[in-house]
């Protein structure tokens, strides 16, 4: 998703300068939750289910509402 | 001048029984709800009396199509937080109680989650050693069977229903960019040609009509039902079933806080000549959470294109102009905090979205899944995904993919835990839920828009509460105050 091109229609109503203010601080958010996953990535086998596939089929739902 | 918009979610839970032979969800859904009520020794019955899910907001009567089955022997709760607490068809639902802006819906709605949670830690306590029951906050078994996370908002009667059709359905076709708690695949029988490995939302392969009554079958992207438990002359309910569940709290409180916005846009006629009525608004549904690129034109009815996120620009500037103009009374004090989230979200879908991944379910889930496929070589078909993709939703805390991914808090856990038993002040709820904690063994039954007492004198006696903005703590406290009794209560009330 990284490669796309980012095509942006500014609103009538909005600054473009709004937008450009807000990237900085979103990268740093980005590399704050890229750190995280990482961490997770490390453990998160021990929490998965055991056996995926027979975890997948037997999760079987009626349907509700 | 648009209505305070009084807003609840009721959430159809997966339940997974295990160790118990033989699945059965409707058993299983009534053991967990048990569990939970007997621990607390608060069972209240729900009293059926004014349920007509069947009505139709159109105004005309149904052709062919059968009102929602209504099962009144299953376990109905109501509890002290006045919320509901009952089997519907094969899950446990909660009901939030009624809540008097959005902030206050994410604070019950995680009250909601956290009672599931206690629970099953009651059923695995009640059942023999080796049986449990798993609850899964989501709304697909992958397979095809899809329950619903239903959200209701408080209109204004005299608004013309067609109106609401027109300027509501294209926000729920482009609110999906962040109210989407995403899925791994598709269960849609048809992708218009497009390869979906993820999508953005839960619901979307599920929606049939654009509008319509069902909510099992053919589902409508605007549900008719036409049931306001409220003085029916005054108001209607909008019940909007086209949503996911979310788990990601910034995710609900846009789903509620926006909607209600543009409810009230609606309300107020603010979208004058402005249309954004789409050409084939099912299709655009499943279009919208198909694309993961935040790209794909839809096709306005009078031929014009936008994609999702230029629409939702759109609705902002409108909203904006709204607020400037009329303010957002509608959402009580959240007002400015749903127009700064709102506009921050659709800053970063534009700029970076995975830098949402800590405030949007399917950012947020996509980045985990992605990384862990990314790093074992796996394909996105590979079942461990779809396993991931369940147990992200798993409520269990220690299982929970969810909670391990620190997303933003917008209520503390010390206000969820006290929203387990403390009604909200602000709606009538405050009334339903005070009564409970003080006098239980008196209510014979509650609705969302009743009480019955049984004092132990023929007759019963049926308190209205045909307001949601009333039986709130500033105007009940007094009254409360010095009464000892519920026939004290009741004397008071002239009932």
């Amino acid at each position: 998703m990284a490669e796309r091109e980012l095509k942006k229609k500014p609103a009538q109503t909005r600054e473009a300068d709004e937008v450009v203010e807000a990237a900085p601080a979103e990268s740093k958010q980005g590399e704050k939750i890229k750190a995280e996953l990482d961490d997770l990535l490390d453990e998160i086998d021990e929490v998965l289910e055991e056996n995926a596939e027979e975890f997948v089929r037997s999760y079987v739902q009626k349907g509700g509402e | 001048m648009a209505i305070r918009k009084v807003c609840g979610i009721e959430t159809e839970y997966g339940i997974d029984p295990r160790g118990m032979g033989e699945k059965n969800p409707i058993a299983a859904s009534s053991v967990l709800i048990n569990a939970y009520v007997n621990e607390l020794q608060r069972k209240v019955g729900w009293d059926f009396e004014d349920e007509s899910p069947g009505n139709d907001a159109r105004g005309f009567a149904r052709e062919g199509s059968m009102p929602p089955e209504v099962e009144t022997h299953l376990v109905n709760t109501v509890l002290t937080n006045g919320a509901r607490y009952y089997v519907d068809h094969a899950h446990p639902e909660f009901s939030t109680p009624e809540c008097a802006d959005p902030l206050e819906c994410v604070l019950f709605d995680k009250a909601g989650e956290r009672i599931l949670a206690r629970s099953m830690d009651a059923a695995a306590r009640a059942l023999p050693n080796g049986q449990g029951i798993v609850v899964y906050k989501n709304n697909s078994d992958r397979k095809g069977n899809s329950y619903g996370c239903h959200e209701n908002y408080l209109m204004d009667r005299q608004v013309p229903f067609a109106r609401i059709v027109q300027h509501v359905m294209p926000h729920f076709v482009s609110r999906q960019i962040y109210t989407g708690a995403g899925k791994v695949g598709t269960e849609a029988s048809s992708t218009g040609g497009l390869e979906v490995t993820y999508q953005l939302t839960q619901r979307a392969d599920f929606f049939e009509e654009e509008v319509g009554l069902e909510t099992t079958l053919k589902r409508p992207i605007v549900n008719t039902r036409d049931e306001p438990h409220a003085d029916a002359q005054r108001y209607r309910r909008l019940h909007v079933i086209v949503g996911d569940a979310n788990l990601a709290e910034v995710a609900t409180f846009l789903k509620v806080g926006v909607t209600a916005v543009v409810l009230a846009m609606i309300e107020d006629d603010w979208f004058g000549e402005r249309d954004f009525a789409l050409e084939t608004p099912v299709a655009a549904m499943r279009k919208v959470s198909y694309d993961l690129d935040l790209s794909l034109p839809l096709t306005l009815a009078n031929g014009s294109t936008i994609t999702a996120l230029e629409m939702q620009w759109e609705y902002f500037d409108l909203a904006r102009k709204y607020g400037e103009d009329r303010g957002l009374e509608c959402v009580g004090s959240q007002g400015d905090e749903v127009l700064r989230r709102w506009e921050s979200v659709l800053s970063a879908l534009e700029t970076d979205p995975m830098s949402l991944a800590d405030q949007l379910d399917w950012v947020a889930k996509y980045r985990l899944i992605d990384g862990y496929r990314e790093r074992h070589g796996l394909s996105w078909n590979d079942h461990k995904l779809a396993a991931m993709d369940l147990q992200y939703h798993d409520v269990r805390p220690a299982k929970s993919l969810f909670a391990r991914l620190n997303t933003e808090r917008l209520v503390s856990e010390e206000e969820v835990q006290q929203a387990m038993t403390e009604p909200p002040h602000d709606t009538r709820a405050y009334f339903r839920g005070k009564c409970l904690q003080k006098w239980a063994s008196s209510v014979a039954a509650a609705n969302w828009d009743s009480l019955v007492f049984d004092l132990g004198t023929d007759p019963l006696r049926r308190v209205s509460m045909m307001e949601p903005l009333r039986g709130t703590a500033s105007l009940v406290d007094t009254l409360f105050e010095g009464c000892s009794s519920p026939a004290e209560l009741l004397e008071r009330l002239g009932s």
